[in-house]
């Protein structure tokens, strides 16, 4: 579903420069959860934009299905972005002039969705994230967690199939990050291909895999495949 | 360890046989920690020994002796409940002998030995993941969610644990990096224990100018 190939960014000229990501390659397939790890300006938001088609590479190929998105014009691009992706990002972009309703209602009403189907679904993505309350409340006028679950739920409606998060539970306390986790979760395994930011081991652990980025390079990867059963010593549950 | 008093703690519900008894122990911690019938027959010798369990009287004599507790067994069940589990001398952890060893043994890749830990242990942390979720957290399933979430939380304070020890190895890299270039910092580095890095060390070069 999304393919990265030897995918550099440089941000900057000259002295300025800045290698963001060095030759990255990264697979997602539908129905997988990835999570990136690593240190702060390890290059982690860069993968998420590139992946979203808001950005393109320095060198290199980023594949989202069968469209190469650096070959895409800007046009192309923001259908991409529109029909098959949502995200949710570090600053989470909601629009201060929308209520949270409208907001999610927003991406699927600009892909030519009637308002009445579109008010339904993005009610139906608030309550997935336990928002539907909030629905007539404008952006400044919510916690930053609820604000938080309200991109989450923008993120998710309407056919997504790939969900790129930049550090999606920030905000929210441990049993809301979870309730998140959980949601997007059971989209990826809807059959969407879900990427995901974060910082904390505990929700990194939702993914099928975890892969670390360090100075713009994959330093290491834990596999798909469960680890030795000796976790568990004990008898293997039904 | 608490073989002991869990079967105690089993045993104030009914009496019970030995194959009951490591039944019932496995059911309520998910299987995390077997119990070999042999331990659960050994253990209630001590405890019949010691006078805190007696075979249940008058029993029928064809089917698995069943025990129960006397009086000094109740009481030591239920002073198990109320007394804290005692935090003895930390038991000797082979990632923490292991670390303690790589900073201070010459030569060693301090950030890769941390970064094939963490690969590991999140690994880890994922398969509990995986189980908790399919666990439900009421009912009967409840022990054993618990259970999971202590090893989940023990394997994320490993996780920070070690991007603590990352960039604690990392600081120390730079302040010997910049304390190296006055003469006078050579004396002291000769006792750093983190005088060993390579690796993370490269950063701390520019910010020293
Ligand atoms: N638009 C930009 N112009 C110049 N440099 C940039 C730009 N965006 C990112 N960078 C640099 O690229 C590197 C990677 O940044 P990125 O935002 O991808 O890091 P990150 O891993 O997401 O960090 P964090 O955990 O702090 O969010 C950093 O050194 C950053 O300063
Ligand atoms: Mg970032």
């Amino acid at each position: 579903m999304l393919r990265l190939r030897r995918v550099t960014r440089v941000h900057g000229y000259g002295a300025a420069e800045v290698h963001a990501l060095r030759g990255v390659d990264l697979d997602v397939a539908m129905g997988e959860l990835v999570a990136v790890m690593g240190p702060s300006g390890s290059g982690k938001s860069t993968l998420l934009h590139l992946a979203g088609g808001l950005d393109t590479p320095t060198a290199g190929t980023v594949h989202v299905g069968r469209d190469d998105v650096g070959a895409l014009d800007a046009k192309g691009r923001a259908r991409l972005r529109r029909r098959h992706v949502g995200y949710v990002f570090q600053d989470l972009n909601l629009v201060p002039a929308l209520t949270a309703l409208e907001n999610v209602m927003l991406p699927l009403e600009l892909d030519g969705l009637s308002a009445r189907r579109a008010r339904s679904q993005a009610t139906a993505a608030l309550a997935e994230v336990g928002t539907d309350d909030l629905a007539d409340r404008f952006p400044d006028d919510m916690s930053g967690g609820q604000a938080q679950r309200v991109a989450i739920a923008r993120a998710l409606v309407g056919p997504r199939r790939l969900v790129l998060a930049d550090e999606p539970t920030g905000a929210l306390d441990s049993v809301t990050g979870e309730a998140v986790m959980r949601v997007l979760r059971a989209r990826v395994d809807a059959g969407a291909a879900g990427l995901l930011v974060t910082h904390d081991a505990r929700h990194a652990a939702w993914a099928d895999r975890i892969v670390f980025l360090r100075d713009g390079l994959v330093v290491d990867s834990t596999g798909a495949d469960p680890g030795p059963d000796h976790l568990l010593s004990g008898a293997v549950r039904a | 360890m608490s073989i002991r008093q869990g079967i105690l703690a089993l045993l104030t519900e009914r009496p019970m046989h030995g194959y009951q008894l490591r039944q019932e122990f496995e059911a309520r911690t998910g299987g995390t920690w077997p119990l070999n019938i042999g331990q659960a027959y050994t253990t209630l010798q001590r405890l019949q020994r010691d006078g805190l369990v007696e075979p249940v009287p008058d029993d029928d004599a064809n089917a698995p002796e069943r025990f129960r507790l006397t009086a000094a067994g109740a009481a030591e069940a239920s002073a198990w409940w109320t007394r804290p589990v005692e935090r003895t001398a930390p038991a000797r952890d082979e990632l923490a002998i292991k670390l303690a060893l790589a900073v201070t043994v010459p030569g060693v890749d301090v950030v890769a030995v941390v970064q094939r830990q963490r690969t590991e242990t999140l690994r880890a942390l994922r398969d509990y993941t995986r189980l908790k979720r399919d666990a439900a957290p009421e009912g009967p399933e409840l022990a054993w969610s618990l259970v999971l979430d202590s090893l989940i939380f023990a394997a994320e304070a490993e996780v920070r644990w070690l991007d603590h020890v990352e960039s604690a190895v990392a600081r120390a890299a730079v302040a010997r990096a910049t304390t190296r270039r006055p003469a006078a910092g050579a004396a002291q580095a000769s006792g750093d224990p983190t005088a060993v890095g390579h690796g993370a060390a490269g950063t701390g070069e520019g910010g020293a100018r």
